[in-house]
């Protein structure tokens, strides 16, 4: 298994597997990775691009790729953004990422970034070059991830921070072909992009325009061994007749809470599948993988053995400490994203019940009820196991008596029976499990059938108030 | 249902579910004496605001809360009408 820090991404490609067999696939395009060798996406003009600070802003997931697998080593930054970050915000990232240059397949204008100057076009239809990729800089990979302003904060990882907890499949019979439903331009996605490139298989990518259904008949096509994305995907898979498609080796969920529901659905739905919930976020770096089929982590973990991710719980949270963290955040002076000590506070709450630790909420999203505080997601995690709930999502209500109450959205595994969008019978089997399982004020005060729950573009449950 | 009559039920139902023991209801009984905490109040008003459409108390910081049930009562009977 290479090491991502000895060389570029570009070297460590091409040091595993046979780069003729593999292929990353787009919706509509595809590539194997032995054509850039002596081929190029960006129409020649790499050299161009050396040493400099590069914006890759595409539509297209597999243009994105490909420029940075063609670019780590040669630019000093790569900042990567994400399809859904507004054309208004883009002055905010390349400002302070000193950005000089862009690689896109659409117009500087179009892309909201019409002062920089030099604006490479990348494609998937490779071009024939004498592209010498030699690396000369260790490049600084810039992720964004949501602030609290508004405005998206700039993470910087390096190769060998990302690449950090990355192992190799080395025991695979076959080279894996990997997928996920994450854009790989999020922490998330890019974890699943380096491991099927440094692992020496393929990936299938997704696409924001294609519906889950199709995306998931396409991924069970190219013959996907293992596929990731957070529990809200799954759910979502899980509720398309085409998730029987997929056979996967092996079925990985981040970025969200993993409740033992969605766990032993998934089980049901893939029994020769390893599964596996890994803890993850940009700034704290993978953490740990938990593939033991149950919910939450065993407290071991946070045990000092000399590890490579030490782990502790301060105040309730869990804090990160290890060389996969990222290194600093771009342009928020004053801000830091590790204390003194180099631990990373994930603001993600946690219990001990017993030998295990289960995440119980984001600080963030505490709703307050009369002075107790809910967790949204350890009332979701109740109220998803019944067997009739697909997912649901528990927020905030205003009350005058208590300043907040807790409701929850629901969808249901099929329709409701009656039409009015209230089911009195299935209200009250929900609200009597809550009732079993959590104090008074965490029940929710009304429940509602949904159809649907909107998804944010990091595949994670859109919480507006969170 | 008159506003009346859905209060009385909403009360009815929220003691029950909360297994809290509800006092016998009169329009002089003070909501404070009638068993219920103020979680089952918070959640009676989130209730009648879904069945009767209206919150009296969103637009009434300066009118008195209401301290009896009868209080209460004519507090939605207002706002409804």
């Amino acid at each position: 298994m290479p090491h991502a820090d000895r060389g570029s991404l570009w070297d460590s490609v091409s040091a595993v597997g046979h780069r003729a067999e593999r292929t990353l696939w787009g919706v509509e395009a595809s590539v194997r990775l032995g054509e850039l060798v002596g081929s190029t996406s960006l129409g020649g003009r790499l050299e161009e691009l050396r040493g400099r600070s590069v914006l890759v802003t595409t539509r297209d997931q597999l243009t994105a790729a490909l420029a940075l697998i063609e670019l780590d080593g040669v630019a000093s930054r790569l900042v990567l953004c994400p399809p859904d970050l507004p054309v208004q915000q883009v002055p905010f990232v390349i400002a302070p990422a000193g950005v000089d240059a862009l690689v896109s397949d659409r117009a500087a204008l179009e892309v909201g970034a019409p002062c920089v100057r030099s604006v490479v076009t990348c494609s998937p239809r490779l071009a024939p070059a004498d592209c010498e990729r030699y690396p000369q800089h260790q490049t600084e990979w810039i992720l964004l991830t949501s602030g609290t302003t508004g405005l998206p904060k700039l993470v910087v990882h390096t190769l060998a921070s990302l690449a950090g907890a990355i192992t190799g499949d080395g025991a695979l019979a076959r080279p894996a072909v990997w997928s996920t439903f994450y854009d790989i331009r999020r922490y998330g996605g890019l974890q699943i992009f380096l491991r099927a490139l440094l692992g020496g298989g393929s990936l299938v990518l997704s696409s924001a325009e294609e519906s889950t259904g199709d995306f998931l008949i396409r991924a069970g096509a190219r013959g996907v061994t293992h596929m990731s994305g957070t529990p809200t995907h799954w759910r979502r898979a899980l509720m398309s007749p085409s998730a029987r498609r997929l056979v996967p080796q092996y079925v990985r969920l981040s970025g969200e809470i993993a409740d033992q529901t969605i766990l032993d659905h998934l089980r049901a739905c893939y029994p020769e599948a390893r599964i596996a919930h890994a803890f993850a976020s940009t700034e704290a770096g993978l953490a740990f993988d938990v593939s033991d089929g149950l919910a939450g982590f065993p407290a071991s973990l946070l045990e000092p053995r000399g590890a490579e991710v030490e782990l502790k719980v301060e105040e309730g949270s869990l804090r990160i400490r290890s060389a996969r963290t990222a290194v600093r955040y771009l342009g928020s002076p004053g801000e830091f994203l590790a204390d003194r000590k180099g631990f990373v506070d994930t603001g993600d709450m946690v219990e001990l019940r017993g030998d295990r630790y289960y995440f119980v909420g984001r600080r963030s999203g505490i709703i307050n009820v009369g002075g107790l505080k809910v967790h949204p997601e350890e009332v979701e995690a109740v109220i998803n196991r019944h067997p009739q709930v697909r997912m649901s999502r528990v927020r905030t209500r205003q009350n005058p008596i208590t300043g907040a109450l807790v409701v929850a959205d629901v969808v249901l595994t099929s329709e409701p029976a009656s039409t009015n969008g209230r089911n009195a019978a299935l209200e009250h089997e929900i609200l009597r499990l809550c009732r079993d399982a959590l104090a008074r004020h965490k029940v929710p005060a009304a429940l509602h059938f949904v159809p649907v729950l909107a998804v944010a573009a990091t595949g994670k449950l859109a919480r507006p108030h969170a | 249902m008159s506003v009346r009559a859905t209060v009385i039920s909403q009360f009815e139902r929220v003691a029950k579910d909360q297994h809290k023991a509800l006092a016998p209801l009169s329009d002089d009984l003070a909501l404070l004496e009638s068993g219920l905490d103020s979680l089952c109040l918070a959640i009676i008003v989130a209730h009648l605001e879904d069945t009767l459409g209206v919150d009296p108390f969103s637009g009434a910081e300066d009118a008195e809360f209401p301290v009896t049930l009868g209080d209460f009562i004519r507090f939605y009977e207002d706002a409804a009408r």
